[in-house]
């Protein structure tokens, strides 16, 4: 994902631009080269139109509207309503936007910092170091709704890890750590680690690669110790990936909602609920889909002005100008 | 004598010490394991035993999960769907990613960012509209609702990942062959085509791998239960307070086992995939 942005942030010129067609071109799809890019783009284009901007838009108008039907009486033109709703009367609203961004801090800074010490670990030269990469990562394939599952069976009260904890003399019999408010956040930071560490490693390893030898070599020579060669070549090699990958696992982790819907429901006692999940309560099952829809407009808005901060202080893409 | 204490050292110079190695990767490993264990162990031991090895190992567990609970039909809708969203994914990002790598259009900055704003728009939060338009499409309850979400949701990193594997192919191949007389398809067929292997199958598996665990879209699109798929099968079984522990460790297996065999085969050519796309994109 890191390189989403990269190759967008600057596109690379590509030599052959619409001036002279390369030789050979009229045999081949048999259409006028200036058409031939935005054919190869139209299906992508058009089902990105369709499926993500035009619901996208919908998603805005209806934000103005009050559309619940089961409040038919009420529905129409709402003006701000919404918005000046959510942001005066509604406790729920900061109280779930607050767990949203102590999930993502949380979650997100862990995941980064565990993932680089994994991909650093992985990118040593060691024996058995491919069934060991195998391994660590495998957690990645796995996700949502299957990482629940696993983190159910081993938080049960009666047959979990607590039991055999408790058998061994730690803990107490029947404690169930994703229904007690006071455990409920630790257990599913750590179920939603288990699987987005080796994310984050692959992405870092995969950057790591290409750290240029040379460089390490050069250093050697110089007598730099290892601590100093991390923070001084490959930390600085890795600052591009690290921002993108930090970037977009946040933007992720707060919009996902598989893990906690299927966990804790949001529970105990609203404890994990994200602004998603109370978005998504509200239109799928209390059908207030105009309120919803300002909720994700409120969300939109949220998450781009992060990214934009965020960006700006990494001084992301600045080279480029 | 100085040669071989010349090469340790040489060696030495990115190594850790073994112990640095070897202590923290065998916590992470354990940290990893353990959940895998566990499941394994749920789904093979007998109901109510609370032994922490699987033993006498029973398939009671696979058997009713598979008939019972309609496992059989979820992996296979699960199945269609994934390699629907794989095929379907592939093809369109390849002719788009070999548009944004190989020419220069007066769009194509537009649909870069457009690309990259895409990346954070949540799937979750469009659930009402895309439901809508395939209510108005007359696609709910059916698979290809799912199919075509999953595949406009993997377009965008597909189609950057794609470009950044061609844009590592020497134009000068491609040139050649139109030299040696091949039109601009057959080219791409013969020379750039192979190339893109091992990034093809990295795109392929990442979207056969979401479509395969996501949830969301499946639950809201295909109310039908004959329709329903793995993971929306999974969530059945957690639903109920009285849990039956065994059937839901066997369903997470059967869950796992497609993306962990999927995921073991590509894990050397995903790691290749990512640092190409990346760095010389």
């Amino acid at each position: 994902m890191a390189q989403a942005a990269a190759v967008a942030e600057s596109p690379p010129k590509s030599r052959h631009g619409t001036g002279a067609p390369p030789p050979g071109r009229r045999r081949g799809t048999g259409t006028n080269p200036r058409r031939l890019p935005y054919l190869l783009i139209a299906p992508a284009a058009l089902l990105m139109l369709g499926f993500i901007a035009y619901p996208v838009l919908s998603v805005f108008w209806t934000a103005l509207q009050h559309s619940n039907p089961t409040k038919p009486w009420r529905n129409g033109f709402a003006g701000l309503d919404n918005f000046t709703e959510i942001f005066t009367d509604d406790t729920l609203f900061w109280g779930t936007l607050t767990f949203s961004l102590k999930w993502v801090v949380v979650e997100v800074g862990l995941q980064l910092l565990f993932g680089l010490a994994l991909a650093l670990i992985v990118n040593q030269t060691f024996a058995g170091r491919a069934l060991a990469r195998a391994l660590v990562f495998s957690p990645w394939a796995v996700s949502g709704v299957l990482t629940s599952a696993i983190w159910v069976l081993l938080y049960n009260s009666q047959t979990g890890i607590s039991r055999y904890l408790a058998d061994a003399g730690i803990g107490e019999y029947g404690t169930s750590w994703i229904s007690d408010t006071a455990t409920v956040f630790p257990a599913v930071v750590v179920a939603d680690l288990w699987r987005g560490v080796p994310f984050f490693a692959i992405l870092i390893l995969a950057d790591l690669q290409s750290v240029s030898k040379d460089l390490y070599e050069a250093a050697e020579v110089d007598g730099a110790s290892r601590f100093r060669q991390f923070f001084h070549i490959t930390l600085p090699h890795l600052k591009d990936a690290i921002i993108l990958s930090t970037l977009l696992r946040a933007v992720w982790e707060f919009n996902n909602v598989d893990l906690l819907y299927t966990l804790t429901g949001g529970g105990p006692a609203g404890e994990t609920t994200t602004l998603p999940l109370y978005i998504a309560n509200t239109s799928v099952d209390a059908h207030n889909f105009g309120y919803a829809s300002a909720l994700t407009t409120v969300a939109f808005v949220i998450l781009l002005f992060c990214s934009l901060v965020y960006l700006r202080l990494s001084k992301f893409g600045g080279d480029d100008k | 004598m100085t040669t071989l204490s010349l090469t340790r050292k040489r060696r030495a110079w990115d190594q850790a010490p073994r112990w640095q190695i070897h202590l923290p990767l065998a916590l992470y490993l354990l940290f990893t394991l353990v959940p895998f264990y566990w499941i394994l162990l749920f789904a093979l031991r007998p109901a109510g035993s609370t032994s922490l090895v699987p033993w006498p190992i029973t398939f009671e567990h696979f058997a009713k999960v598979w008939t019972e609970r309609s496992f059989a039909t979820y992996f296979q809708n699960s199945v269609l769907i994934g390699i629907a969203t794989l095929v379907l994914t592939t093809l369109v990002a390849l002719a788009g990613g070999y548009a944004l790598a190989r020419f220069d259009f007066r769009a194509k900055k537009g649909f870069m960012l457009a690309l990259l704003c895409s990346q954070f728009v949540p799937g979750a939060l469009l659930l009402v509209p895309l439901f809508q338009i395939f209510a108005e499409l007359r696609m709910i309850n059916s698979l290809g609702s799912v199919i075509l979400a999953e595949t406009v949701f993997q377009l965008p990193l597909s189609m950057i990942l794609i470009s950044g594997f061609i844009k590592n192919v020497p134009y000068a191949l491609e040139e050649a062959a139109w030299v040696d007389g091949c039109g601009r398809l057959e080219a791409f067929r013969v020379v750039v085509l192979p190339l893109l292997r091992p990034g093809l199958v990295a795109v392929g598996s990442f979207a056969f791998v979401h479509a395969w665990n996501h949830f969301l879209f499946a639950l809201m699109f295909l109310s039908n239960q004959e329709k329903q798929t793995i993971p929306v099968g999974l969530n059945t079984l957690m639903g109920a307070d009285s849990v039956d522990l065994g059937a839901l460790a066997a369903g997470g297996v059967i869950a796992a086992v497609p993306v962990v065999i999927v995921f073991a085969y590509i894990q050397k050519w995903l790691i290749t995939g990512f640092s190409a796309g990346a760095v010389k994109g």
